[in-house]
């Protein structure tokens, strides 16, 4: 009976769920050791696109990006162990409102940020203002 | 050795500092000699300065934020009282304009992160548990740590008034002016400090209270059950977890800037000032809310208990908490409209803080219909809650006014905007921890606060505060800015003069507060709450006795709807009798802990060497504090167990207690 749950549940795992029969060290270990080598894996791969020609220039900017969340995806799953379980819920809704308030403070504050010259005059008439004394 | 510090630190040349210091340090040792004296320290070491108690914990919040209310309105008095007099050139009044600045920036620093702050906190720390039904937060040390350190901080902020200088940079040390080339002394320093290891407190107690309300409650306890002062608080710790962080950073990157040359806000070398105020902001909003949220929720309890009726439109009361919650962090621009941005941003920033006002509207209304059809008891926290909606809605409205850019744009850091945050942090956070101190009091000693007192105080300070804020809203208008150490406009001092007799009002309101709790002390045996019940109350606090025991409840409550308590309660007065004698299973409790306390000790050492660039000294503060959470993490027994037959003969007597109450009920 146990057996049939546990091969039922082993089917459905999730990337760095830890299975139960084997708790030990070396399973534990096993998860981090995965996250390591990929996330050292995306590292090498950014540093590679930046040095080496077989990227458009103008789309390495985006791919650094794209290697980033990635980075980011791996770090959440292997060494933090966020992952879809239904004992997960709330850890995914803390992901969810840190990544809007995230958002909403960096968009704000790009926004803002570059409105702040708005209401100057620009740097052409001051420098007339200067020439009129 | 010591860094900048030296003798020309102490400030000899400052007879009102000095003094105070004095007199504050005769008190201390007075205190100290006390309860030397009368043998009072291992009581006060076991049962509070290492209890993990939420109840302690809280209780001791609540102190902290009394004890700093006094400091900051002598602030506050002074401030009233100079400018009534400082018609004139610089030397007009009694305050050096050096000894002016300080006052106001640490009068609103005090008031915010130390007195309002612990207040809620304090709040939320004793009443969340027992509301849901749990034996104590999800992390009983780390609460006491965050309390300690919170401590910590506050200890650094009165430091600063015998040893060096405090910020003249205001509240929030905007730079330029808090930077290296125009703020050379330590002043800065002590407060970006005192805000980083109180904020790191802070931080952690918001985390540990989001865990306790998601993890901790009682079987039966669903989300949509939870009385609404746990879902304000869920809300506001929410907040402090968003929130936060944001402030620690750019504390730390101002701190960059002074410590290490670093260009983030400086005028040269590419640094940008706007970006600290805009980051700021993007804390500081939120961190309003983070006050105000847990008083709209100890309003939203005192109503409908003392109505006798279920809270209105609970569930939209849920609905315009969280949406409160996730907006206050959509508006931070309106204190910086007049940065001169464009159409765009200041209508979206403007329409948005109109926005917010709309929840706030639902929940007055809530609390409206609340009282409507109700037999209301005035009783103290009562008038508190009535004072607070009316104050509030002017206040609100006067918020919505600053929304309309053009409009801040006349009235930005004019004594307008003092009046409106006033009118809203007064008539708000003030009357909610001054509403929910009268109404949990009974819960926490066992006995009622006297009933004349808390009204005399609440008069008091609701006039006080009308004389004192209204003229400042007219002298907005008529032109006057904030934070000014002298003026030349004679129209001005009858208005201040005024204002001056309002913070008086308000002084003979706090002196009520304080006679009040000596009273009640005094005649504790007559007030005395034996039932546990007190106001009739109908969440899950007042199931339990008056204290509480440690274990809260001596068997966690099986919660079957909305109102916890009082659908216990109807269903044994109905009954005529309480329900089955439950069985009862041994409790384990967590042990008490020094390591707040040391870590705390640790903080300040850190806080004050790096203050003073004494280097070594700050090592070993950080060392220090760090060793105290490794000695922690290898404790070898965390837990003591209470024993069952102690657990069954504590709720033996309650019973019998309850008993009674259902049957002096039956026979009326």
């Amino acid at each position: 009976m146990s057996a049939d749950k546990n091969t039922e549940w082993q089917g459905d795992l999730a990337p760095g769920d830890e299975l139960a029969e084997d708790s030990g060290v070396s399973a534990g270990v096993r998860g981090y050791l995965i996250g390591l080598v990929v996330s050292l894996l995306l590292t090498a791969a950014s540093f590679l696109i930046i040095h080496d020609t077989f990227l458009w220039k103008p789309g390495i900017p985006v791919a650094l990006g794209v290697l980033a969340v990635a980075q980011m995806g791996i770090h959440l799953v292997f060494f933090l162990h966020l992952n879809t379980g239904p004992d997960n819920t709330n850890n995914i809704l803390a992901l969810a409102f840190g990544v809007l308030i995230v958002a909403i403070v960096v968009s704000g504050s790009l926004w803002i940020m570059s409105h702040l010259n708005n209401n100057m005059m620009p740097i052409e008439r001051v420098m007339d203002l200067h020439q009129q004394r | 050795m010591l860094g900048k510090l030296t003798w020309a630190a102490i400030p000899t040349d400052e007879p009102i500092a000095l003094i105070t210091v004095l007199v504050v340090l005769l008190g201390i040792g007075a205190v100290l000699a006390w309860i030397t004296v009368k043998g009072h320290w291992t009581y006060l070491w076991k049962e509070w300065i290492t209890s993990v108690d939420h109840k302690r914990v809280g209780v001791m919040y609540f102190l902290l934020g009394l004890v700093m209310l006094l400091r900051g309105f002598a602030d506050a008095i002074m401030m009233r009282t100079h400018q009534a007099l400082a018609v004139g050139g610089a030397d007009a009044g009694y305050l050096a304009p050096d000894h002016f600045n300080q006052i106001f920036s640490a009068h609103g620093t005090i008031m915010i992160f130390f007195t309002a702050m612990p207040f809620m906190v304090g709040l939320m720390n004793y009443v969340v548990p027992l509301q849901i039904g749990a034996r104590d937060v999800a992390y009983p040390t780390l609460n006491s740590v965050s309390f300690w350190i919170t401590a910590a901080g506050m200890a650094l902020i009165n430091i600063s008034l015998g040893v060096g200088v405090y910020s003249r940079a205001g509240w929030l040390a905007y730079p330029p002016l808090s930077e290296l080339q125009f703020s050379p002394d330590v002043g800065v320093d002590y407060h970006l400090w005192a805000l980083q290891i109180s904020g790191v407190g802070t931080l952690m107690s918001g985390i540990n209270l989001v865990a306790t309300i998601f993890k901790m409650r009682a079987p039966g306890m669903t989300l949509t059950r939870m009385p609404i002062f746990c879902w304000t608080a869920l809300a506001s710790n929410l907040l402090i977890v968003a929130a936060f962080p944001i402030l620690t950073a750019t504390f730390a990157m101002l701190l960059l800037d002074r410590y290490l040359g670093f260009h983030f806000f400086t005028n040269d070398a590419g640094g940008n000032a706007m970006m600290y105020v805009n980051l700021i902001w993007a804390w500081g909003h939120p961190e309003v809310y983070i006050l105000i949220l847990p008083a709209f929720g100890v309003f939203s309890e005192v109503i409908s208990t003392f109505s006798g009726k279920p809270l209105f439109g609970y569930r939209s009361m849920i609905a315009a908490t969280m949406v409160i919650c996730v907006l206050s962090f959509m508006v931070w621009l309106h204190h910086f409209f007049t940065m001169g941005g464009g159409a765009d941003v200041n209508a979206f920033f403007g329409i948005m803080t109109m926005i917010i006002s709309v929840p706030t509207g639902v929940k007055v209304f809530n609390w409206m219909f609340t009282m409507y059809g109700g037999r209301v008891r005035f009783t103290a926290p009562v008038l508190w809650t009535i004072g607070f909606m009316i104050t509030f809605v002017i206040g609100g409205m006067t918020g919505v006014m600053l929304a309309i850019p053009p409009n801040d744009f006349l009235l930005h850091n004019s004594l307008f905007l003092i009046a409106h945050f006033h009118n809203v942090v007064i008539g708000g956070v003030v009357f909610g921890a001054l509403a929910g101190y009268m109404y949990w009091f009974p819960k926490a000693f066992g006995f009622r606060l006297h009933e004349g007192w808390g009204k005399a105080s609440f008069w008091f300070w609701c006039i006080g505060f009308y004389i004192a804020f209204m003229p400042l809203y007219g002298l907005g208008l008529m032109g006057m800015t904030r934070r000014m150490q002298h003026y030349d406009n004679p129209a001005w001092q009858p208005w201040l003069v005024v204002a001056m007799f309002g913070t008086v009002l308000i002084f003979f309101g706090i002196v009520c507060l304080v006679i009040q709790l000596a009273v009640s002390i005094r005649r504790r045996e007559a007030l005395a709450d034996t039932t546990g019940d007190p106001w009739d109350g109908r969440s899950l606090e007042w199931i339990t006795t008056s204290p509480p025991p440690s274990f809260n409840f001596s068997v966690l409550p099986d919660v079957r709807g909305e109102e916890a308590y009082w659908g216990i309660k109807q269903a044994a007065l109905r009954a005529r009798r309480l329900a089955d004698k439950p069985v009862y299973e041994p409790i384990h409790l967590p042990h008490n802990s020094p390591t707040g306390f040391f870590t705390a000790f640790f903080a300040v050492v850190l806080g004050f060497a790096m203050i003073w660039h004494i280097w070594w000294l700050a090592i070993l503060g950080l060392v220090g504090a760090f060793a105290g959470f490794v000695v922690f993490a290898w404790r070898d027994e965390d837990e003591y167990e209470v024993p069952a037959a102690e657990v069954a003969a504590y709720d033996e007597q309650r019973r019998a207690i309850r008993q009674s109450l259902v049957d002096t009920e039956a026979r009326a």
